[in-house]
């Protein structure tokens, strides 16, 4: 059964039908939907969607809801070249939990994979190089997290 | 072996008959093919990466075999800057993520923002972002040509293309007071009311921006050199660069019809006459051949500003969204209880989130921002273009010469703030 806010939209009744169950959640954002995923069922959607036209990946990126739990939302914006429509796709992920890296249906995920892992923390299985990418590779803690410090993370000058 | 260079070869072959030794250690020289492998890297300090962008090379004589980028040499946390401010503090932000569009960044995050607050914008104030960003992609895409022929080796073009773009920042100075970090579009509107002379001032400057874009088209597509340097170098299957992300310009140099002014249509771009144009050869040349005539149909735009500028107000009735002017500020009570709000605790943002596209001189722009109901946004995720097209740059070095690499990432026109954030 789909969520209602998502009902009539074709893309999620073809996901329906293809991964039945793979649909856990759906939100109206102001303009476009936010379909939430069962993070263990992230790969066979994506590769779905990538046959039904929405071939490229605009980006990945997260959304941390510290302190809420599971914490982590990892985003997925996909756009179709047909018609040139989009579609969000969002897993829940929490901390110490993995997720299955797209990288297998778009190659293009890959930075994006590694940025959200460089910045959230947040790590994807099978990912053919998940380094650090923006941060130094000897960096402590993610930056991006709600309860890392905007200012002096470990040379405060104010201690001083 | 090039023509010219046999001497050198005869040489090489006499220094290899005199090191021959018998241990079996035999040199081999540095031809392509030798097996002789080195690592090179190029940058992070290079001329020809325009900003801090190392590259490690895998050679095997002149021939790259592969390429890795590293990036983040630039990184200063803007995005989780932005958390920390308020809706209206982001806007200098965004000046600072792609600092040759800032106008394209500005419009962005002022649409994202709009949306979240479903906030109309009166029509004047719409057209006037459109002429301002079309003049920021001229801008932008005279500082890629300029660049782009310098590494290449074509010097004078340079000179023409920042004396251009000066003109062009003395525009934006007159609005805005700044000549890149301009922050003049902000949500509900724009920042100040458009100077008195604006309409004669870009009249004047576009005059001169059409015939410069002949003449640079004249001095570079005709030439020989220009014309060997480019034509079919840099190019990647055009199903590869989707896969990868590439957007822009680089894409429609590949034939994919991809444009979002006109996709997303948003800011009254769908009233504009305008082209999209594409190439088929998705080599270095065709993305010149793109970005030339993107810079003819962004003045065919700035035209038609000029002449169809709806009059009107020039920001939305949002008192508590917009700083009052100052002298309104001085004399009206209401006005000054708005400016101590909005500087002292901002506005509030209904919860919810949106991706708002537009489309930057490079490409797909995209903010992506989540508001949990207070005055500070909860994350804003910038989708550069040059991030998505940087990516591909490993899979189009494959095999070719170092010499073409400097061509082949002109042709990207990457800014390293706008991949680094």
């Amino acid at each position: 059964m789909l969520p209602e806010v998502i009902a009539g939209n074709s893309d999620a009744l073809a996901v329906d039908q293809q991964v039945p169950g793979a649909i856990v959640d759906a939100v109206m954002a102001v303009d476009e939907p936010q379909i939430y995923i069962d993070s263990a069922q992230i790969v066979p959607v994506c590769r779905h969607l990538k046959e039904a036209g929405f071939v490229r990946l605009a980006g990945i990126t997260g959304v941390d809801w510290w302190p809420r739990s599971p914490r982590f939302e990892v985003i997925y914006l996909l756009q179709s070249l047909h018609d040139k429509r989009r579609l969000r796709l969002a897993v829940r992920t929490g901390e110490g939990q993995e997720i299955d890296s797209v990288t297998s249906v778009w190659r293009g995920a890959n930075w994006y994979e590694r940025e959200t892992f460089d910045l959230f923390g947040v790590v994807f299985r099978k990912h053919p190089n998940l380094e650090r990418i923006m941060m130094p590779a000897d960096w402590e803690g993610h930056p991006l997290r709600k309860d890392y410090p905007v200012h002096g993370h470990k040379y405060s000058y104010r201690d001083e | 072996m090039r023509e010219g260079y046999d001497h050198v070869a005869s040489l090489d072959a006499e220094h290899e008959l005199a090191i021959e030794d018998p241990s079996g250690l035999e040199y081999k020289g540095s031809q392509p093919g030798s097996g002789r492998r080195m690592t090179l890297n190029m940058g992070p300090q290079h001329p020809s990466t325009h900003g801090v962008l190392r590259v490690v090379l895998e050679l095997d004589g002149e021939t790259i075999l592969s390429a890795r980028p590293e990036i983040g040499y630039l990184h200063t946390g803007i995005e989780k800057q932005c958390e920390a401010k308020k809706y209206q503090q982001v806007v200098p932000l965004t000046d600072r993520v792609d600092y040759l569009a800032n106008l394209n960044n500005n419009l962005c995050y002022a649409l994202a923002v709009e949306k979240l607050l479903g906030l109309e914008i009166p029509e004047m104030a719409q057209w006037m972002r459109v002429l301002l960003c079309e003049l920021t992609r001229v801008a932008s895409h005279l500082i890629w040509l300029g660049t782009h022929a310098l590494d290449i080796g074509a010097m004078t073009v340079y000179f023409y293309c920042f004396r251009e773009r000066e003109e062009i920042l003395k525009i934006f100075e007159m609005f805005s007071g700044q000549r890149m970090m301009t922050s003049y579009i902000r949500p509900g509107g724009l920042a100040l009311e458009p100077p008195r002379g604006w309409h004669k001032a870009i009249t004047r400057v576009v005059e001169r921006l059409q015939s410069g874009v002949d003449e640079y088209q004249e001095l570079l597509a005709g030439n020989p050199i220009w014309v060997n340097r480019t034509k079919g170098v840099g190019m990647l299957p055009v199903d590869i660069m989707i896969d990868l992300g590439v957007t822009g310009p680089m894409l429609r140099a590949a034939g994919v019809n991809i444009d979002a002014r006109k996709d997303s249509p948003h800011s009254s771009y769908d009233k504009f006459q305008f082209d999209v144009p594409t190439r088929t050869a998705n080599d270095v040349y065709a993305r010149f051949e793109v970005r030339m005539e993107e810079m003819r149909q962004s003045i065919r735009m700035v035209r038609q500003a000029l002449d169809g500028m709806p009059s009107g107000p020039w920001h939305a009735d949002a008192p508590h969204i917009l700083l009052p002017d100052r002298e309104k500020m001085k004399t009206q009570m209401e006005a000054l209880i708005y400016h101590f709000k909005i500087v002292t605790e901002g506005y509030r943002v209904p919860a919810g989130s949106v991706y708002q596209v537009v489309e930057s001189p490079r490409g797909e722009l995209g903010y992506y921002v989540v508001s949990d109901g207070t005055a500070n946004p909860h994350r804003v995720f910038m989708r550069t273009p040059s991030f998505g097209n940087l990516q591909s740059l490993g899979a189009m070095l494959e095999g070719v010469l170092i010499a073409d690499s400097i061509a082949v990432m002109g042709s990207m026109d990457f800014v390293l703030g706008d991949v680094d954030r």
